[in-house]
Parts: structure tokens; C-alpha cells; sequence
């Protein structure tokens, strides 16, 4: 934002900003002018430019694309680049922190590495069985299977849901909702073929049924996603896979269901 | 309570758990009432005369609430892990609460 841009406002709004590392860090208040269709993502920036060029904050693609720029706006979890200033300001103040359970590493920057972890514990990469010198797929879009799938591929990583989700900070080897939905989505993709090793990999201690069904990940999801419907979908698929034929073991380690077989 | 918790359905969460909780602190004393008969009829007869006391009626009249909130919205968690999904948990968690409510009343409507 230019300071140019900055002449142009309409009063200005006083922002606490998190600053500090993953030891010890306070609140320190900066006043922002205030601009027409101002977005948080430009609040941060302005105070970056303007104030203390040594914030530390992550964005890349300004338009809700990437999933960057995901903070804590007055203790909700939020994409910064596309949420307006005066539909979250109260008072006239704003509180900017760092996503919540995850470790911070400097100001608004925090440390993604564990949820991206989780994605991959959760087998949350396609395995398809074709090479490339094979055909594509055709899957119509009006597939139920493919219809599930799509309602929940369009996640953006933005780990607002990892925020948001009581049972991460409770527990912090519960997978949580962003890394389940992903495991739906692929679950329920028909040219997939590790589904039994993806539900295995779900239904442990911290896998689908830690959920508590809040539905705060769904309730902030900037993307209208629902991982609580997804977990709910993979909760009642290991039942099924329970009572058709229980889930495939190997000798020596604990399965899916949590129990050891020799 | 902290700001992304303010959505009905983490009420509806911290509903169950407390409920649940106190109906566990409850059923020890539960059990001591019943113990209470196996000792003979006066000293049964003299502790349901205690609970005639309006208090006690009050008291009875918020655990049938917590029992039947408990039972109504475990019912909603059950049907929600087990049936095919629906969006309407919100309208759901509220139709458990008001039944809840509305149970509680008969009884108390029926104590006096
Ligand atoms: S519904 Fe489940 S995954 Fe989503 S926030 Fe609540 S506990 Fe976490
Ligand atoms: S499910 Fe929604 S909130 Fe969670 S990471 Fe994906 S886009 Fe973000
Ligand atoms: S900067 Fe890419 S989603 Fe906000």
C-alpha cells in the first residue's frame, strides 16, 4: 500500500499486534490509518511498510488462492487477504495473533510443518494404480462417489480449521479436520486404490473418532468446506469396514481399530 | 469463553459434556438412595419425605434436564456419526435443548 493510498483514509483503527517467538512474545499496538475496502492482509502490510519493517507475516497470492495468509483476527481464524476490515472491527480495534496450535516461529508467522505432517499420515496423497501411458480416467461429474469427493477437494491449506479445532489443542496427535477431509475426499475418488490403507490410517487413536463434532472447522472454513461431515463420513465407513470384514491386519502391529494381532 | 467458540454448536458440545459430567456425579447418590431402601422401609420413607422440600423438587426437576438433554443430544451425535450427513445439526441441537426444556417443565408442572 502506498502512502498515498495511506492520505486517503477515514479515521485510523488501533491494532495489537503478536509479536515475539515461540518463548515468550507480548502485544504491541500500532494505529493504522483506515482505507475504503481495506483488508486485514493490508492492515499488516501497512504496518510492515510503515511502521516496523521487521514484522514477520506470510501471504503470497492476495486472493484466497493459496492459503498463506491465514491468522488470528480478534480470536477467530481467518484468511487475511480477503477479509474486510469493517466487517471484523469492533471498536474500532482489531487483535492480530498467529494461527492458533501450531508453534510460532516469529510474529505472525507460525510453523505449518506438523499439519502438512499430518496430511501425509493420513495418506493424504492419491495413489492411483495407471501409468501415464494409460488413459485417462473418465469419471462423469454426476458420479455420487465423484459428487462426494468434490464437495470436499477444494481446500486451500490454509490450516484455519487445524486453528479452530479444540480437539488439536487437546490432543496433539489427533490428525485434525483438514487432513481428514483430505482422506474423505480421496476415499470416496474412484481411481484410487491405498483406501484400505488410508482407512486404517484414519481410524487410529488419533484419527476420525477423537472428533467431537463441534464444527468449528466447518463454521470459519473460508472455502465453505465441512470436515465435519467428511470425518463423519469416515467414521461410518470404518464401521462398515468393521462389520463386513474388519480392517486388514498385519502380525505384530496395532490395526486400525486399535488392536494388536499376532 | 475464547472467540471461535462462540458458535451454537460448541454450546451444544459443552452441553453434553456438562451434563454428562453432572449425571456422573449424581448416580453415586443415586445409588445410596437405592442402598437406602435394601435397609428397611423407615429409613427410605424418611428420606423421600426430605424430598418433598420444594428446594428438592427444584433440585430433581434440573437433573431431569440434564438426563433428558444428555439422552436427546447423544441421540442427535449418534444419528449423525451413523446416518448419511445433514446440515441441519444447529436446528437439531435446538430442537434437543427446547425438548429438554419442555420435559423438565412437565415435571415440574406434575412435582407440586
Ligand atoms: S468438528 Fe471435529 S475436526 Fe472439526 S473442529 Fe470440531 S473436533 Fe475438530
Ligand atoms: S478445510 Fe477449509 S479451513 Fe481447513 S485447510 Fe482446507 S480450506 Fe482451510
Ligand atoms: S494470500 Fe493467498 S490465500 Fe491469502
Amino acid at each position: 500500500m502506498s502512502s498515498s493510498a495511506a492520505t486517503s483514509s477515514t479515521g485510523s483503527i488501533a491494532v495489537s499486534v503478536w509479536r515475539g517467538d515461540a518463548r515468550h512474545g507480548n502485544f504491541q499496538l500500532f494505529q493504522v490509518p483506515q482505507q475504503p475496502s481495506q483488508t486485514i492482509l493490508d492492515v499488516v502490510t501497512w504496518i510492515q511498510r510503515h511502521a516496523d519493517p521487521g514484522l514477520s507475516y506470510r501471504f503470497a497470492c492476495r486472493v484466497g488462492m493459496c492459503g498463506s495468509c491465514a491468522m488470528m483476527v480478534n480470536g477467530i481464524p481467518r484468511w487475511t487477504c480477503r477479509t474486510h476490515v469493517n466487517k471484523v472491527l469492533r471498536d474500532n480495534r482489531l487483535t492480530i495473533e498467529p494461527l492458533r496450535n501450531m508453534p510460532i516461529i516469529k510474529d505472525l508467522a507460525c510453523d505449518m510443518s506438523e499439519f502438512f505432517d499430518k496430511w501425509k499420515q493420513a495418506r493424504g496423497q492419491f495413489e492411483g494404480s495407471s501409468t501415464r501411458d494409460q488413459q485417462v480416467a473418465a469419471l462423469s461429474p454426476g458420479l455420487p462417489r465423484r459428487r462426494i469427493a468434490d464437495a470436499a477437494t477444494e481446500c486451500i491449506n490454509c490450516g484455519i480449521c487445524y486453528a479452530a479445532c479444540d480437539v488439536v489443542s487437546w490432543n496433539r496427535d489427533y490428525l485434525g479436520p483438514a487432513a481428514l477431509n483430505r482422506a474423505w475426499s480421496l476415499q470416496n475418488d474412484e481411481r484410487d486404490c491405498a483406501g484400505e490403507q488410508r482407512l486404517r490410517a484414519v481410524a487410529g487413536d488419533a484419527g476420525c473418532h477423537q472428533c467431537h463434532a463441534q464444527q468449528g472447522c466447518a463454521t470459519y472454513c473460508p472455502n465453505e468446506l465441512n470436515p465435519t461431515a467428511s470425518i463423519a463420513g469416515l467414521k461410518r465407513m470404518v464401521s462398515q469396514a468393521w462389520f463386513n470384514k474388519g480392517l486388514a491386519c498385519h502380525p505384530g502391529k496395532k490395526c486400525g481399530l486399535g488392536k494388536r494381532h499376532a | 469463553m475464547k472467540a471461535h467458540r462462540k458458535q451454537p454448536l460448541y454450546l451444544a458440545f459443552l452441553l453434553h459434556r456438562v451434563s454428562g459430567l453432572a449425571l456422573a456425579l449424581f448416580l453415586p447418590f443415586h445409588f445410596y438412595v437405592l442402598a437406602l431402601s435394601l435397609q428397611g422401609n423407615q429409613k427410605l420413607d424418611s428420606f423421600l419425605h426430605w424430598s418433598q422440600l420444594p428446594l428438592v423438587k427444584f433440585a430433581e426437576t434440573g437433573l431431569v434436564f440434564l438426563l433428558a438433554i444428555h439422552l436427546l443430544g447423544g441421540l442427535r451425535l449418534l444419528a449423525l456419526e451413523n446416518l448419511p450427513w445433514s446440515n441441519a445439526q444447529k436446528n437439531y441441537a435446538a430442537i434437543a435443548v427446547a425438548s429438554a426444556f419442555f420435559v423438565a417443565l412437565g415435571f415440574l408442572l406434575r412435582a407440586f
